[in-house]
């Protein structure tokens, strides 16, 4: 998995609440085999008009935000499905890290797995770094998972929660499988007490 | 101490609390289909690690299947085709059983673990599938996990899991009739929002839910993941142990029995406490059509299509905007009104058996409306054959419905049934996201019986005057 430690990085803003798996990666597009190919794809129905030409008033496609590795979104961001192509994506479009007051406990799961940093804000911080980033262009903000802070230089600084296991993993980029698999004597206890019950 | 259902299969199944972690938890079965395994398989193969509990893994092809005469040929989209043959491959070398197309026990994952007996009381259960949460209804703790986790059981036959909170969801008072299963979690994902139950764990209570049908508590867990909680339970009664009884891989005799003594242990104590309380009345409750693209924006089947100015929350009357131009309908149509194009009977919401002949009430005797091209794809190839057993089929087919084979189908669209742009469809699904069901698409979510009427019909009807034989 790849580490995430601090970012300093031009933020997206997506003002919208319960953008949904379906509309981060269409089901059309969950036919490969492999964990890669799905950026190009993302947000596809938004993204592109019909002819396939990238959507002028799609507002991630604004020139602005183009090296943007940040994203804000609103309530609920990820809900639906279980596809971890919805991270896959989000990341090979550039997103390091999603800031939103809530997200889909699955979607959150998955983005964990890949190093792609969930960050729940306080609805004013949210609607603080929405305006910001709105506004103008070139607005940033540092995101560090260290401190678990994210600030930015208008006087933002904002404290978010973390779990410690999920920390520890993102900051050294571990496998989740690999930590699991050192427990592998409890897992074999376990299970011979499993078969004798059942 | 009082204990919750949730929590007394939670503590069955801890392997191991390492200081500073989230629990390990043993997975008792877990379900595999094409769209999101091969990753997890691949990267086992990467890393040199085994399928640690073959024997306790099944799949099946689902997602990608075409439902009509085509079928049996090789799939025509080659990356859909690649993906199947992966997971054979997959299948092959790791020993894990396969119910192909070929196979009477093939058919939508969520169907076929209940229908083969799979699926337990007191199990763990996951799948790379968010409804995942359908086999709660057996009380079996049961959720959707993304590609990495799936690599995670394979590997460890175990997952990580920070401890959810409870909550119970009391339906309380009696269904009148033509009013189901569907309405009931409908109007509760209407009440709490597609967020109102992230971080918990449901469990599902009360008079409404004991009178259920399996079917129908299925449906009810099935649509858990709709409100944001990952699992939703039922404790299993008798209505649970007769309709598992003689199941293939349900345990029989006198084991049979001392399951069912095991099993009913698992209903949460009487003064065990859960963290939120929700409650429903059924005897007011009725049939609900969605009119927006989350499961959230619903309304009475007797109510009018709301207005933004309707919301107060700045995020509701945004999403209500969205919603309308997306759904082509303006504020204060009645609902009965809204005029169909496609009916959709089929998906792990609703397509079992006990579905198909609730739907074939409806529409026995009639006819579809000209202007609806209806389609019914049952839940797994087994319901198909017993509803062709039981003429079911020809009910459909005189009616003037296409009558196709099993498969996820146009729930999500992955195989070639889809909408076209501005279609609208009454859908027996899940999800009436944006482009869910094909692109520009528009998806109202209904019980089978509603779907069935609005076939008739041309658009949606109270199927509570509805008049059956």
């Amino acid at each position: 998995m790849e580490k995430f430690t601090k970012l300093t990085s031009i933020v997206a803003p997506l003002d919208r609440a319960n953008v949904d798996t379906d509309q981060i990666i269409p089901k059309q597009f969950l036919k490969r085999i492999e964990r890669t190919g799905f950026g190009e794809f993302a947000f596809f129905d938004w993204r592109y008009l019909e002819d396939g030409v990238p959507n002028p008033d799609f507002i991630l496609n604004e020139d602005r935000y183009s090296t943007a590795n940040i994203l804000v979104g609103g309530r609920n961001f990820g809900s639906g499905s279980s596809r971890e192509h919805a991270p896959w994506a989000l990341m090979e479009m550039g997103y390091k890290a999603i800031i939103a007051t809530s997200f889909a406990d699955i979607f959150r799961n998955n983005c964990m797995q890949n190093g792609l940093l969930p960050v729940i804000l306080s609805e004013s911080e949210v609607d603080t770094i929405m305006a910001r980033a709105l506004r103008g262009s070139g607005y940033k903000v540092t995101v560090d998972l260290d401190t678990q802070t994210v600030t930015d230089d208008q006087g933002l600084s904002a404290k978010f929660d973390v779990d410690p296991f999920r920390k520890n993993s993102l900051l050294e980029g571990l496998d989740d499988v690999g930590i699991t698999m050192s427990l592998g004597e409890a897992i074999d206890s376990f299970e011979e007490k499993r078969t004798a019950r059942w | 101490m009082a204990k919750t259902m949730f929590e007394k299969i939670w503590e069955q199944h801890i392997v191991a609390e390492p200081e500073g972690q989230p629990a390990l938890i043993y997975i008792d079965l877990h379900l595999v289909h094409e769209v999101t395994s091969p990753q997890a398989f691949e990267a086992l193969r990467i890393t040199n690690r085994k399928v640690r509990r073959p024997d306790l893994t099944i799949s099946t092809v689902d997602h990608n299947l075409p439902t009509d005469d085509t079928r049996n040929e090789d799939i025509k989209d080659p990356i859909a085709r690649v993906q199947v043959d992966t997971l054979r491959q997959n299948c092959k070398d790791t020993g894990v059983v396969l119910y192909d197309i070929d196979s009477a026990a093939q058919g939508i994952v969520h169907v076929i673990g209940p229908e083969q007996g799979y699926t337990q009381p007191g199990m763990t259960i996951v799948c790379g599938d968010s409804h995942t949460s359908t086999h709660g209804a057996f009380g079996s703790l049961a959720f959707g996990i993304g590609t990495s986790e799936v690599e995670h059981v394979l590997a460890t036959q175990t997952l990580r899991q920070a401890k959810p909170k409870t909550m119970e969801v009391r339906f309380n008072g009696e269904l009148k009739q033509g009013v189901t299963a569907k309405d009931m979690i409908l109007a509760a994902i209407g009440k709490v929002g597609t967020a109102g139950w992230t971080g918990y764990v449901v469990e599902y209570t009360g008079d409404a839910i004991k009178k259920l049908d399996m079917a129908g508590r299925m449906t009810v867990c099935n649509m858990t993941i709709e409100g944001g909680a990952r699992a939703g339970l039922i404790a299993p009664d008798d209505t649970t142990f007769d309709w598992m009884k003689g199941r293939k891989f349900v345990p029989k005799g006198d084991d049979f029995d001392a399951a069912v003594a095991e099993w009913r242990e698992l209903a949460s104590d009487e003064d065990a406490e859960y963290d939120e309380l929700l409650e429903i009345d059924c005897d007011t409750l009725e049939p609900h059509v969605s009119w927006g693209t989350n499961p959230g924006q619903v309304a009475k089947i007797t109510d009018r299509v709301p207005s933004p100015d309707d919301f107060e929350d700045p995020a509701d009357v945004s999403s209500a905007e969205h919603a309308l131009e997306y759904m082509g309908l303006t504020g204060g149509t009645s609902i009965e009104d809204i005029e169909i194009d496609r009916v959709f009977i089929g998906s792990c919401t609703n397509a079992r058996i006990e579905d198909l002949r609730s739907a074939s009430l409806i529409v026995k005797g009639r006819t579809v409306a000209s202007s609806v091209r209806a389609q019914i794809m049952p839940g797994s190839t087994l319901t198909k054959m017993l509803a062709e057993k039981e003429g079911l089929d020809t009910i459909f087919k005189d009616a003037g419905f296409e009558w196709r084979e099993s498969g996820c189908s146009m729930c999500l669209g992955m195989n070639p049934d889809i909408l076209v742009p501005g279609e609208r469809c009454a859908s027996t699904s899940n999800r009436n996201f944006e482009g869910r069901q094909g692109k520009g698409g528009r998806t109202h979510l209904v019980s089978p019986e509603m779907a069935a009427a609005a076939a008739i019909e041309g658009h949606f009807v109270d199927v509570r005057d509805w008049e059956t034989d």
